[in-house]
């Protein structure tokens, strides 16, 4: 198996080249404002790590990513408001040291689930176990009756509806379609001054580096073999005495907890959380970048990310009316003739010829990788 | 929550709840089996179904225009031939995308969703860049408008019967096409089997374009009927795909009885309840519990048995 240690240094080549991009190119490169916006961006990257584990590798197509991303975000910004919302900063309320908007509601006490949010602890922790406990519910109920393929699609995207009506009709509890605004500090500490931001921009690549090395081992090891084959031929892994189900809820938390932790960095780079990125099309939008970049790929799914909402932003600030037509092509595009995004252009067009370029002597090395990898799907 | 009316009054609330219910089902039933169809017949997942809805309404919507700017003296009969043109140029479309897209993609199921997920947001920029971001409202000829008094407290307004009629009128139709007519055995035939189908000498291409088509066709009648009741606007299609999908899942992706039985049971709990309980509430418990009985039985209310 020497193939298999060449890959893997390829891959930690790969991994420190992007965290050498992230971590020294760009803040060297970008002025503070659209190094937030990249900051941003990356938070989409630990959807899309998870979603290559869970969609790429076995084969569960989840369009609710946004429930967690969103319920770790919440989780997060709960925490935040609350510091926010001291008695001593909500003197001219009616009720002081409760959310403002609580106080709008004609609210009077804390509800109970917001009680724990006092504790910072208490919310690092449930960023991201309040998702991967939900996916854990779901997984349960789902993949231990079989349901499976496009039943479970749809119904993990009703699930994102029903969170995102019930955050919009609940606002007392929840802030309403506004979302929870006005984040200030966490334990003291000025969330919105740019050195603040600075921070946390590197907090949150280390953590995206962290999350894609975890990612990577988890992919190497048996269990992400068993994830690919579950996707290939679940009947014949069943019949090897694995159980398939608890592999497919192994994969659908991991990936739920990771999108609580993207989106408990978005909420404090943006400073806000609201269920515009809860819902449906936030949902489908991850399950697209990832698929841009490559849903076999952790590091093209990334990429993805950066890249399709890099795109978003620019193209919407100048044409927003191409924005959509381009958005919508570029899916059907990359469903139709690249099946493997990004990544399987890099693979099949780039990298063979870079490794001939590099190294002419080893002329047969490469082209195993790219057929093994190719083949998956 | 039922303190405070008396007894007459529940009635009445119940038969007016009752009949709003059956609007909003009869039109779920239109939406619902144009998917059914699509869904159920080919397993495709067409996200841009609601687009295809929305494509009916703006129809209708043009049709009314003309009809007022060129011949308002038959402007009270436009509304059936908006109806067929809706049929007509949705299922045109359906068949060109069929055609240009989801050919190539019968294999992989769930990229089908993405590929129609992007058709959508194209589709939903040319109708903004067409009609305008804003909302758009059709005017009715003015004996749609009116109302049967049934009692005193009990009024049946006149567009949910024509609402109601035409969703009658289709899903016999289709039950006939699907189910008794020779083409349904064969697109049946080819779902069940597409390899055996093509032996036999059964065009697959065809069938499959053709029964893409109708599913578009009967989901440009629903914006149709839609516009009786409700305003157009470019996303308004996009509302409706999560609700229109788990009628379908619901009910039994291959039965249509299914999908009209469980049609009837969510928009019936759905205005039933939204009398009592906040709207948004409402259909959160529908939907709740409309999961959680999936959760439990996955395959639906109405199985076709089906030798794999």
């Amino acid at each position: 198996m020497t193939t298999s240690t060449y890959l893997a240094r390829k891959d930690v080549l790969l991994i420190l080249l992007f965290a050498a991009l992230i971590m020294a190119l760009l803040p060297l490169a970008l002025d503070p404002f659209r190094l937030n916006l990249v900051g941003k961006y990356l938070t989409y990257g630990f959807v899309a790590i998870g979603l290559v584990i869970c969609w790429g590798d076995a084969g569960i197509l989840s369009l609710g990513q946004g429930i967690f991303f969103g319920l770790g975000g919440y989780c997060m910004a709960m925490f935040l408001k609350l510091e926010a919302s001291s008695v001593g900063a909500t003197k001219i309320q009616s009720t002081p040291g409760i959310p403002d908007f609580m106080d709008w509601n004609q609210i009077t006490a804390l509800p109970w689930f917001w009680r724990p949010f006092h504790s910072l602890t208490f919310a690092l922790v449930a960023v991201p176990m309040v998702p991967a406990l939900l996916a854990f519910v779901i997984g349960v109920a789902m993949f231990k009756r079989r349901v499976g393929g496009t039943y479970f699609a749809i119904i993990t995207q009703a699930i994102a509806a029903i969170l995102t009506i019930l955050i919009i009709g609940q606002q007392g509890y929840t802030g309403g379609v506004n979302g929870i605004t006005d984040l200030r500090t966490m334990k003291g500490w000025d969330i919105r001054s740019d050195h603040a931001k600075l921070v946390l921009y590197f907090a949150n690549a280390i953590l995206l580096v962290a999350s894609l090395l975890i990612a990577q081992f988890v992919r190497r090891s048996k269990l992400g073999r068993i994830l690919v084959a579950m996707r290939e031929r679940e009947d014949r892994v069943r019949f090897s005495g694995y159980d398939v189900a608890a592999f497919k809820i192994f994969a659908f938390c991991f990936a739920a907890a990771l999108a609580g932790i993207g989106g408990a960095m978005f909420t404090l780079q943006v400073g806000f959380m609201s269920p515009s990125f809860v819902g449906i099309v936030p949902s489908i939008e991850m399950v697209i970048f990832c698929a841009v970049g490559g849903r076999t790929s952790l590091l093209g799914a990334v990429y993805g990310a950066l890249a399709v909402n890099w795109a978003k932003t620019t193209f919407s600030e100048d044409l927003p009316q191409l924005w959509l037509f381009a958005m919508g092509t570029l899916f059907i595009a990359v469903v139709v003739v690249f099946p493997n995004g990004l990544a399987g252009l890099y693979r099949d067009h780039i990298a063979p010829r870079l490794g001939r370029f590099l190294r002419p002597q080893l002329r047969l090395a490469p082209t195993g990788d790219g057929r093994k990898q190719g083949a998956t799907r | 929550m039922l303190m405070g009316y008396s007894l007459a009054d529940l009635g009445a609330i119940f038969a007016m709840q009752g009949f709003a219910g059956l609007v909003l089902f009869s039109v779920f039933v239109l939406m619902a089996l144009g998917l059914a169809v699509i869904f159920g017949q080919m397993g495709v997942i067409n996200m841009a179904h609601g687009e295809f809805m929305i494509l009916g309404a703006y129809v209708t919507f043009l049709i009314s225009k003309l009809f007022a700017a060129f011949l308002p003296g038959a402007f009270a009969i436009y509304f059936f031939l908006a109806i067929v043109l809706a049929f007509i140029v949705a299922g045109a479309l359906g068949m060109a995308i069929e055609w240009l897209l989801i050919r190539h993609l019968y294999r992989r199921p769930l990229d089908t969703l993405l590929a129609t997920w992007g058709l959508s947001l194209i589709l939903q920029q040319v109708y903004r860049s067409i009609f305008g971001a804003r909302e758009v409202g059709v005017e009715l000829p003015n004996w749609m408008m009116g109302s049967l008094h049934m009692t005193e407290s009990i009024e049946i307004p006149i567009n949910g019967l024509i609402v109601m009629a035409i969703t009658t009128l289709i899903t016999a139709a289709v039950y006939y096409l699907i189910f008794r007519a020779p083409w349904g055995r064969q697109v049946r035939a080819v779902m069940q089997n597409r390899a055996m189908a093509g032996a036999v000498g059964i065009d697959a291409g065809r069938v499959d374009r053709l029964t893409f088509a109708l599913g578009c066709g009967i989901a440009g009648v629903a914006g149709s009927a839609f516009t009786m009741i409700g305003s157009t606007s470019p996303t308004a299609g996009q509302l409706y795909i999560v609700d229109t999908f788990l009628v379908v899942v619901f009910g039994g992706a291959q039965s249509l009885i299914g999908t009209i039985a469980s049609a009837f049971t969510i928009s019936q709990a759905r205005s039933t309840m939204e009398f009592f309980l906040s709207g948004s509430m409402a259909q959160v418990v529908v939907l709740l519990l409309v999961v959680g009985i999936l959760m439990l039985r996955p395959q639906g209310l109405f199985v076709l048995k089906l030798r794999r």
